[in-house]
């Protein structure tokens, strides 16, 4: 297991995409959570949207995306050179490989995420006092010593690295980078997005009960726990359930298949 | 010597073949790989799949409906319809008596007041007035929802107007109505033609409008009315009422003023507080009414939905034909087969321009075959689950259904471009992803950025090209969430369609730059 890790992250590190991406996603996430902030403003109590945590979060929804497409390029790459073969003669046990493979993505993807998680709250912590969201407003500043607020941020970090999980187990099963990357995404945005036109609340919930990214993002709230559509923790469980599902369908055919 | 050239000259017939030849080319690469056919298949397939869940899904306000028939099914009743076929809201406080041939009405309006039930459901209400409240005359043509009517009204924030048929507004005196600054206000009827007049003093007269009204009786109902629309929400609308208080009240042309006589009208009628009701106290009358008299909107209160509600699962749609265009491009790159296909074909614009008609004819196809079942489909699911949807036009119809086919033709013709840049399959997937489908969960109010900022999104992004299956006009007459949760987009639909086409155009031209440029 040591000489799959080791290999594994050999090959991850020395791809020049790898580091690129991950620093593309905390930037990206960042930059969407700073526009976020910034666009808001809460002059009177009706304007101001409640949840300032999972506010300055909001990077998290679009920087996940290059967090999956670098989970998928760790084992689409290795499909479109051939070099699977080489691997899997290298360690026959399919298995093993799939596992060392989650463990390098995740150790990357969990540096990559807090650091995105880290600078999104700040940027919060910083504008958005200056956009009404003061303590004259009812706001506190956002700290991570507050037990909320520290769920929300770790969550997220957690949350990411769940979405490289699913999507390393997508990217098993179909093999090609563009099929996992269209499944991934629509898994993620589908539901959120048929949430809103379904134009029936029951049913809504019940989509944002089962959708990855609907159920997994509650880990970010922090005001009004009790009308979400799932619990906090819960919803985490339901991403990691997704990701749980796709590693077994991805290592199963990783087993059954030829490469 | 006569001349004996005859027909093309030999390099112009070897140009024509020549683009003929490359384009069977790529049209045999693509039919030749399963995966792309199933999925371009797949695409059509979710599109309408998705569109007629929808439209079977949910539940009507009405009456709690399930699939498979149990349940209660009452459904909604469907939304009158106004004189020009469009669906309106017809519900309001009406004082009226009835009026044969020729005459008119003028009041005076000291005063419009309006309350909100939205923070005490049930119990008194609170006080505001609704920018669309009003208060004025009527003539309306009979007591069916939905008749012909002219009447020229005070409003809580936009002055004085004269409306007709639901879908007509013309402005008059501005301001708001108070004690010291009332307003008169004039309707005249002569066979079909009625004409508004306003004034401040009841001397001066100015006309605001004269309208002839198709199919009026010679009967009509003539009046005061007093009607207030809900108040505008993201998530649910709030009933509110107007009050208005009328003296001056003079009737023309009636032989025999009867007594007035009150009610409330429309399916809308409300019990409670809303309910309305007039006094009639020495010549002066105090009307409160809910309600609105306007054409009908879909917000998230209405049970029914656009027609187009059948064509949402083009995102799903989208997101296979994504796909598709990109890797109809990187296969060449990822299998070596560009060198192959440059060696054939040198010329690089045309191996481009084959590509993306064989994409964009393949993916239009698709999307056609799925709109034109799905629309139909989804319209007759809806009105058997009793939520009818609103009725638009056959060439808006059309128009929804072959613009989802080119939405779904101009993305794949956008994510080949993107591959062509790229040359790797995941990143003109998220990107193409990202700049098309992502902006609309971003537009969404119930999601964070404030409305101006999602508007801005759906108007740059090409997630514009939405604005294509928007079939529902909007009115500036009618206060509403006009989102596109509810099917508005803030752009025209041929102008968003064209900010996508503009995005892909761009593309392209960066594409075939590259193409020409590098080496493969």
């Amino acid at each position: 297991m040591n000489d799959a890790l080791r290999a594994e992250w050999t090959k991850l590190r020395t791809v020049a995409s790898t580091g690129w991406l991950l620093l593309g996603a905390v930037a990206v996430t960042i930059a969407v959570s700073v526009i976020t902030s910034s666009a808001l403003s809460c002059t009177s109590s009706a304007g101001c949207h409640p949840d300032v945590t999972k506010l300055s979060l909001t990077g998290v929804d679009v920087g996940q995306a290059i967090v999956a497409v670098v989970a998928v390029l760790a084992v689409t790459g290795e499909y479109s050179t051939g070099l699977i073969r080489t691997t899997l003669t290298a360690m026959p046990r399919r298995g093993t490989v799939l596992a060392a493979k989650a463990a390098v993505v995740t150790g990357p993807v969990l540096a990559a995420g807090a650091a995105a998680v880290l600078g999104s709250v700040l940027a919060g912590r910083l504008i958005l006092p200056g956009h009404g969201y003061s303590p004259a407003h009812g706001y506190p500043g956002l700290s991570l010593g507050d037990g909320v607020v520290l769920r929300a941020a770790a969550g997220s970090v957690l949350y990411l690295a769940l979405i490289a999980l699913l999507s390393l187990g997508v990217a098993t099963a179909v093999r090609d980078s563009g099929a996992a990357t269209g499944i991934i995404l629509g898994l993620l945005y589908l539901f959120p997005i048929l949430g809103q036109v379904i134009g029936s609340p029951s049913w809504q919930r019940h989509l944002e009960q089962i959708g990855p990214m609907t159920a997994g993002t509650q880990i970010q709230a922090s005001t009004g726990l009790g009308t979400l559509p799932i619990s906090p923790w819960a919803g985490l469980g339901v991403l990691a359930a997704w990701a749980a599902a796709a590693l077994l369908a991805g290592g199963l055919l990783l087993r059954l298949r030829d490469a | 010597m006569t001349a004996t050239i005859a027909g093309p000259r030999p390099d112009q017939e070897a140009e024509r073949t020549g683009f003929g030849r490359v384009l069977r080319a790529e049209w045999t690469k693509f039919r030749t790989v399963r995966g792309w056919m199933i999925t371009v298949v797949l695409a059509a397939l979710l599109t309408a799949g998705i569109g007629l869940w929808v439209a079977s899904g949910g539940q009507s306000s009405c009456g709690l409906v399930l699939p498979g028939g149990g349940g209660t099914a009452q459904g909604c009743p469907a939304a009158p319809l106004g004189p020009g076929g469009e669906a309106v809201t017809d519900s309001f406080y009406f004082v009226r008596q009835p009026l044969r041939g020729a005459g008119a009405v003028t009041v005076r309006i000291t005063s419009l007041t309006g309350g909100n039930s939205s923070d005490n459901p049930g119990g008194p209400l609170t006080a505001g007035l609704q920018p669309w409240a009003k208060a004025g005359v009527i003539v309306e043509g009979g007591r069916r929802p939905g008749a012909p009517y002219a009447a020229v009204l005070v409003t809580g924030a936009h002055g004085v107007r004269m409306q007709y048929d639901y879908t007509g507004d013309l402005a008059g005196l501005p301001g708001p109505v108070s004690a010291a600054a009332p307003r008169w206000l004039r309707l005249t009827r002569s066979g079909d033609v009625l004409t508004g007049s306003d004034s401040p003093d009841g001397r001066h007269w100015t006309r605001v409008g004269q309208v002839s009204l198709a199919g009026l009786p010679a009967t009509v109902q003539v009046g005061l009315f007093a009607a207030s629309p809900d108040a505008v929400a993201t998530e649910s609308g709030s009933p509110t009422q107007a009050t208005a208080t009328f003296d001056h009240v003079s009737l023309s042309g009636v032989t025999a003023p009867g007594a007035w006589r009150g009610a409330a009208v429309g399916a809308g009628a409300a019990a409670g507080p809303l309910a309305g009701g007039f006094q009639q106290a020495a010549g002066r009358f105090t009307v409160s009414g809910s309600g609105d008299i306007a054409p009908a909107v879909a917000n998230s209160s209405t049970s029914s939905k656009p027609a187009d509600q059948g064509l949402i699962g083009a995102f799903a749609g989208l997101i296979a034909v994504i796909v598709v265009g990109a890797v109809y491009m990187t296969a060449e790159y990822r299998r070596g087969l560009i060198r192959a296909t440059l060696a054939a074909s040198p010329r690089r614009g045309q191996v481009l321009a084959a590509k993306a008609i064989v994409i964009g004819a393949v993916t239009f196809a698709a999307g056609l075959v799925s709109a034109v079942v799905a629309v139909p489909l989804g319209d007759r699911l809806m009105a058997g689950h009793g939520r009818p949807a609103f009725p638009a036009g056959p060439l808006t119809e059309a128009r929804a259904i072959v613009g989802t086919a080119a939405l779904l033709a101009v993305a794949a013709v956008f994510a080949l471009a993107l591959g062509t840049i790229m040359r790797q399959s995941a990143g003109p997937v998220t990107a193409a992803i990202a700049l098309i489908v992502v902006p609309f969960f971003f537009s969404s109010p119930l999601a964070v950025l404030p409305p101006g900022a999602g508007d801005w999104l759906l108007r740059a992004t090409p997630a514009a090209g939405f604005a294509v299956q928007q079939v529902l006009p909007q009115y500036a007459q009618v206060s509403n969430a006009y989102i596109p949760q509810f099917g508005y987009y803030p752009l025209a639909p041929w102008a968003g369609f064209a900010v996508l086409c503009a995005w892909a155009a761009a593309a392209l031209a960066v594409a075939y730059w590259l193409l020409r440029r590098r080496d493969a």
